[in-house]
Order: structure tokens, then sequence, then C-alpha cells
């Protein structure tokens, strides 16, 4: 069982450098070799199944370092099982959920809770991330060492910012006890209280609150001086400035312990696209503008930030169809990641195949210390099939989770996920277009 | 068909209805300059550009004699006056300019020439109503919801006056009275409502946008009455209307923007109306609410009032919006009036032909003095009696794009 050879593929593992039409064997699980196309094959077990993956690229299973699944408390927006299947349909394998259920993963219980949904979904591999303070409020350290030993791998307070220097000090501290990174999404709270968009020239010309870039440089400072001042791990969630991407990469050459992520349609999106008011395109941070989306890009290119998240937030029709200041903040991104990177990416020529699969995959699974993200011989064989040429019309309709606040849909997108192997088994297939499997 | 008064410096219009057919009609009184109360002003006044009437495209004269003696001769219904309308079609409409907007959601959109189209259906329609005074039938059998999401007076008023001028029926909505407080959406509210057949939506909402959503939903035309601080175009149209009747012309003018630029939809309307049109504008204000980025838009940003003030031709006081600042902006309303307040002391350093405009309510005292505010720059009444026009020609201009669009379909 969970057996298989995927052959003819591009199979590219940023990991080990690996970029060559190869045939990957699975067995019982697990990878068993890689050879390319066309030597010798190895002995193959009888009745083994062929996977015919010429065209695709055969990479590492994607993994996501925060996705928000909304269980226990909103399942209106999603639950363990839609929100996994979407992951699944994104060709993330593994993805480390926000704590930002209700009430919030800051008990042990609730990390447990988590685990117990995903094995129960049975789709794709989660990780819990912990809160960092009781109830997201700011004030008390959650019961972190606890949260530890319910599987949780990062601290997170979600879209609620750490405001409290003095908090966020003694978190970074205390998290040194077991080697596991805070996940901060940096704003400073007052500047961005009220914001819908990025300010700006557009903000100005529509007359919405803005966001002042500004909001996230200054609390991207402050964290930066506090990883220094302890020691402690920070991840950068979301970074969308210009100034956030200069002092990371300051930090990153002084030898700081930080790391950073960008969403996919922080890449693409501009807050041009805000002339349709439409709440379908608000989210935290807000769309900047395109000199803020050159620096992500050049932080990208010179390993700046190591990851791209999906940022996955659903949030259920009924919340997003209403006036852009009452509408939440979030964009249901698993299912279009890809597609939007190599839009946002690969065309234009910013990275290679290699670069962007290693945001995806080897760079998340380093941040979060996870055994997976790569295909090397003997590692469970959690690997995403997709078709680099592939055009899909975007319909949020078909979406598999169970929201569609996308603002993609109706694009027509690059790339398109074939198949999400999870352990040697064939977890996702795109059924408009199965795989040939003999 | 009124002869204009030549040699006449200034022309007040009067409604008086027929005795026969109850029809409004027109007369156009000469009025010496310096009887009319609002002629008690220093700058000479401008003549008033003649231009075709709407009359001129339909049968009926204007004048009372004229109606009664049909009556009296050859009885031809095509000439009766229908109701207590003027029998004009919106066919007629097509001898104006250019429009071809199912809805009026912002003057950011909208051309120099389709402003311009605009400003002389307000003219034609200033003519056949008697400034707005009398009735037409132009929007009969057309029913016009003013769905206010956010409390307003004086553009409600405005708006339903204008649609019931055109013959138009109107109804109202409230959100205090509604099943918002049940916790129905806006969107929700507006649906149900359309499905009531409804043709026309005019719209004010506190959130940016709003109106652009409804009109994304509703086979309505949406016709933006204020959103939030982004644009008023009725508004805007308003006051570059009230200026062009003062001036003749807004091209070359200087006109200055004063107060909360930031949070001010009659600014953004104001902005894109008089840049299109060819004014220069400067924006004036404190510098918290001035956002630098306002340059974009083809103004110029001045920080001193005092310096501008004998550059400018015209100057629109924004109110300061309290409701919608978050925080502190500026120190005291005391230091606001000393530094952007409009006072008689700044009123005699300005040209002696300026004009005061505010979008109002006015703060008396704040923005401005109570003797400017009434004094003989200023223009603020105007602007409300040509709000109704400027209405007028905006729902109208909406109607017929609906009756060209369903035409064409």
């Amino acid at each position: 069982m969970n057996s298989l050879h995927i052959c003819g593929g591009r199979v590219i593992d940023p990991a080990s450098g690996r970029n060559e039409l190869a045939d990957l064997l699975v067995l019982d699980g697990v990878i068993a070799s890689i050879v390319p196309t066309g030597s010798a094959a190895p002995a193959l077990p009888q009745g083994i199944r062929h996977i015919d993956a010429s065209g695709l690229i055969v990479s590492p299973g994607f993994i996501d370092l925060h996705v928000s699944l909304r269980e226990p408390g909103h399942e209106e927006d999603e639950c363990t099982a839609t929100g996994t299947a979407a992951a699944l349909a994104g060709g993330f394998t593994t993805i480390a959920a926000q704590s930002d259920t209700s009430p919030v993963v800051d008990s042990r219980s609730a990390a447990e809770f988590i685990r117990l949904q995903a094995d129960r979904a049975r789709h794709c591999r989660v990780v819990p991330l912990g809160a960092v303070t009781k109830g997201h409020r700011g004030e008390e350290l959650a019961e972190i060492g606890q949260l530890v030993l319910g599987g949780a791998v990062g601290f997170s307070d979600a879209g609620h910012p750490v405001a409290n220097a003095e908090v966020m000090r003694r978190a970074l501290e205390y998290t040194r006890m077991f080697d596991r990174p805070i996940l901060h999404l940096a704003i400073v709270p007052e500047l961005a209280e009220g914001g819908v968009m990025h300010e700006g020239v557009q903000s100005t010309r529509l007359g919405l609150r803005g966001i002042p870039a500004a909001a996230q440089d200054i609390m991207t400072g402050r964290d930066l001086a506090l990883a220094e001042l302890t020691g402690g791990r920070i991840h950068l969630m979301c970074v969308s400035t210009r100034d956030s991407v200069n002092r990371i990469r300051l930090a990153r050459l002084q030898g700081l312990p930080v790391t950073a992520d960008v969403t996919p349609h922080h890449l693409l999106l501009t807050d041009d696209v805000m002339q349709s008011f439409d709440p379908m395109f608000k989210c935290t941070p807000p769309l900047r503008s395109r000199d803020h989306i050159d620096s992500l890009i050049s932080g990208l290119r010179d390993g700046t930030i190591t990851a791209i998240s999906s940022d996955h937030q659903p949030r259920a029709l009924e919340k997003k169809q209403v006036e852009l200041d009452a509408a939440p903040s979030g964009i249901c991104g698993l299912e279009t990641a890809l597609s939007v990177c190599t839009k946002a990416l690969i065309h234009p020529g910013h990275l290679s195949w290699t670069q962007l699969l290693y945001l995806l995959t080897a760079g998340p699974a380093e941040i979060l210390g996870l055994d997976a993200g790569t295909l090397q011989i003997g590692r469970p064989a959690d690997i995403t099939l997709f078709d680099p040429n592939a055009t899909w019309i975007v319909d949020s309709t078909h979406f598999l989770s169970r929201s569609r606040n996308t603002p993609f849909h109706g694009m027509s997108l690059p790339a398109k996920v074939r198949a999400a192997i999870i352990g040697g088994e064939i977890r996702y297939q795109y059924p408009q277009t199965p795989l040939a499997i003999t | 068909m009124i002869a204009a008064h030549p040699g006449s410096t200034r022309h007040r219009e009067r409604s008086q209805a027929c005795g026969r057919c109850q029809s409004a009609v027109a007369l156009r009184l000469q009025i010496c300059s310096f009887t009319a109360r609002g002629d008690l002003r220093r700058h000479p006044q401008v003549v008033i550009p003649r231009r075709p009437h709407l009359s001129e495209f339909s049968t009926p004269d204007l004048q009372p004699n004229a109606c009664r003696d049909k009556f009296a001769g050859n009885f031809n219904s095509d000439l009766l006056p229908k109701a207590n309308g003027i029998p004009m079609e919106l066919a007629d409409l097509a001898a104006i300019g250019p429009w071809g907007h199912q809805h009026l959601l912002d003057l950011e959109k909208l051309t120099a020439a389709q402003l311009t189209t605009v400003l002389d259906l307000a003219d034609q329609l200033s003519d056949a109503t008697a400034g707005g005074r009398g009735r037409l039938d132009l929007l009969k059998g057309i029913v016009v919801a003013n769905l206010f999401f956010e409390n307003s007076t004086r553009t409600r008023t405005s708006f339903s006056l204008a649609a019931r001028r055109l013959g138009a029926d109107t109804v109202d909505f409230s959100p205090g009275s509604s099943s918002l407080s049940k916790g129905e959406t806006f969107i929700d509210t507006a649906m149900t409502i359309e499905a009531m057949g409804i043709d026309l939506v005019v719209c004010r909402h506190r959130t940016p946008g709003a109106p652009h959503l409804l009109a994304r939903q509703l086979r309505a035309g949406v016709l933006n009455a204020g959103d939030g601080t982004h644009e008023h175009p009725t508004q805007g149209l308003l006051d570059i209307y009230t200026i062009r009747r003062h001036r003749g012309r807004i091209a070359g003018l200087t006109v200055a923007l004063v107060g909360d630029i930031r949070h001010s939809r009659v600014a953004r309307s104001n902005i894109h109306g008089l840049v299109k049109l060819g004014a220069r504008v400067i924006v004036c204000g404190p510098s918290t609410l001035v956002p630098q980025e306002i340059r974009q838009l083809g103004v110029e940003v001045a920080w001193n009032l005092d310096e501008i003030l004998p550059e400018v031709d015209c100057v629109n006081l924004l109110r300061v919006q309290f409701e919608r600042q978050r925080g502190a902006f500026f120190p005291s309303i005391a230091e606001y009036a000393t530094l952007f307040g409009m006072n008689a002391e700044r009123i005699r350093r300005a040209r002696p032909e300026l004009l005061v405009l505010a979008p109002g309510p006015i703060n008396r005292g704040v923005e401005l003095t109570p003797d400017v505010a009434d004094g003989p720059h200023s223009v603020i009444l105007d602007q409300v009696s040509n709000g109704l026009l400027i209405r007028m020609a905006c729902l109208s201009l909406l109607v017929r794009e609906r009756q060209l669009q369903g035409a064409s379909r």
C-alpha cells in the first residue's frame, strides 16, 4: 500500500538542489528512490501504480505557515475538514493552523482539538499554532509550555498584534526555552485603527481611511530590537512594506533570529484595486503600492524573506457583502496561492521555479522546524504535482473551502495543482483533469 | 418666448400659476440691480449668457397669455399642458450634450463634456421651471427612492423636491425605522426597496463606495448623494454651477477649497470637476487635514490662507467634519477659526469680486463669521437653490440613459 511510481515529471526539490526529469518511487509512504527518467528503473513491486507525470512539476508538498481553520467557533467561515481539503487543492500538504478560533488556542486541550479534527478529516497534515497571550488580549502570556505539549509548533496572536512591548519581550524570552518562533503580525494598532487600505494617493482619491506603511515599519523595528534584546525567534508574518524588508534584511545580516513571510496577494495586487470599493480586496496588512511590491520581490530574491504563506482567512459571504468598513479583513488564499505566485513571480521572471518552490516548501519547514518540505530518500512522501503550463479561470463557487472571499474570482491564472500526495496516498486530484494512473 | 431684457443687469425668475390650466409658468422679471436684496453687492453682476431653452424643443409657450390664447382658440390637445406640468419629453433632452452613465457615483469618472452637459441642462431646467419653482412632467411615472443611510436634511429635501418638480414619485427611507436596525444588510434593504419597482435610488451612506456596491447589485440607477469621505457629486456640481452662474465660466478661475480636505467628500468632487473644467484649484487647511498626496489630483496645497487669498476668485469653506475625525487633527476650534476662518478682515484683503461658497451646514464662527455668511460675497443660499436644478438635471440624465439603454436592448 501507499506505493507509487511517479514517472516522467520534472522533479524539483529546492532543499537538495535537484531539478531534473526523473522517476520517483514511493514505497510504503516513504520516498525510496529518484532516478533520472530513462535510466534503469529500480526493482518495482508487483501491482504498483504508475503515474504519468510528464509535463508536470513534481515538488515536495507545500507548507503554509499560518492558515485560519476557524474551528471551533467560526464554522460559518470554515471548519477543519473544509480548510484542509482546500489546502490539498492548493498543493499544501502541511499547514500550521492559526490560533484565531473561538475560544482561541491558548490551552493544551484547544491545541489537541485542532489535531484531533485534522486526524478525523484525513486531508493534509495540520500542526497547531498556540496563542502568545491569553485570549489574544495581549496582556498575559498563554500557557506556552502546555501548548508545546499539545503539539504547538509556534506561537501567534494571529490578527492581533502584541502591542505591549513588555509582553512581547517576555514572550520572546519565554519561548526561547522551547525553541519555537513567535509569528507576529507587526502593525501598530493605533496607526491602523479604522483603516481599510494602504495610505497613499489611492486612499486620498477614494476618501478611504488609510493604513500607512509606517504602521508596519515601526512595529517591525520594535520586534527586531526585542529579538536582539532577548535572542528569541521572531517570525514576521505578511510583510508588506519597503522599509520592513530593509530592516529585516539588515537584521538577518547581523545574524538576528528573525524570519519573514509574504502572501501571494501582496505580491500581485496593488492598492489600485480598491477603486472598486470591493471588500474582497480588504486584507491586513492592506494591499500596497507598486514600489512596496518591488521591495517585497527583491526581499524574496535575496533571501530576506524565506517563505510565502497564503494567509488563508476564510470569511463567510454574508460578512463580506457589506460596507467596506464593516467587512472583515481576509482573503481565502489556499486554492489560488501557487497560481498567484506564478503570475506574480515566475511569469515576470523574478524567480525560478526552484526559488519559488523553496519559499513554499523548505523555507517554511525550516521556520517551523518541521521534518517536511523535501524529497529525500527515506522521508515521508508528501508530494505535490502541478502543471506549470495550465491556465484556469478561478471560480470561487468550486472552492473546497467553505468560504469564497477571493479577489481572484473570474480571473485567468496560470499553473494548476493536479494532485496532492500525503505519505504516498493520493489525497487530492484536480477533478477536471485527473492524472493518468496505470 | 420670453425675450431677454435688453440692457438688464440681472434676471430674477418667478413662477406664477396659470389661471386656467394650473401649470406653473415662468415669468422673467427685470429687477433693478439695486432693489433686489441679493444685489446690494459691491461687485457687478454678470448677465447670465442665454442658452437654448428646453421649451424651444417643445411646443407650449411659457407666457400665461399664450396659454390662455390656446384655450380660447383652436383646441389642440398636443399643445395642452398635461396635468399641472409642462408636456416635455425626455427625448427632448437628446438635444443636449454627451452623457452615457447609468449611475452617477462620482465626478472622477465624468469627462469635461459630461460635466458641462449637466451644467447646461441645469440652465435649461432653470429657464423651463422658473428657477426650479415650476413643475415639469419630465419624469412622470418614475419612482425615485431616497435611501439615506446617514442623516441628512438638506440633501434629502433637495432630491425629493427635485424629483417631484419633475413629476416623479418619491419614497423616503430612513434607517432608524427600517430593517437595518433588525440586522438586515444595507444591500438587502436596497434590493427589497428596488423590488417594489424603483427606477432610481438616491443613496447616502457613511461608507465610501457604498453606492458603488449598490450599483453592482441593483438594476436601478444609483445616484450618490454622498458616500462617507469619498465624493458628493451633486454637491460638487452645484458648487461649480453656482460659480459658473456668477462668473459665466470655470476655466481660468482660481478656486480655493478651505478646511478639512482629508475628510471632505465635497472637496473631492469639487477637485475632480473644477480641474477638468480648467480651473486652478488650491486646497488649504491644517496640514493634518490636507494629505500631501492630494497634489496628484492636480491641485496645489497651501497651509496659509492669507498667502493665497489675494489670488483667489472663489473660496469654498468646507465644514470641519468633527464626526468623521479620528483623534485630534488640530488643537482647538478657536485656533482653527483664527487660521482658516473667513472673517471680515480677510474679506477686506481678498479680491473685491470674491465669491464665498460653503456647502453647509455651516458652523458659524468656525469656518466663517456670520457677517461673511450673510454678506455680499456670500452665495451660500444660491448654492441651495442651484442644488435643486442640478439634482433635477442629474435625475433627468439618468432616467434618459435608462430609457436609451432599454430601447437598445
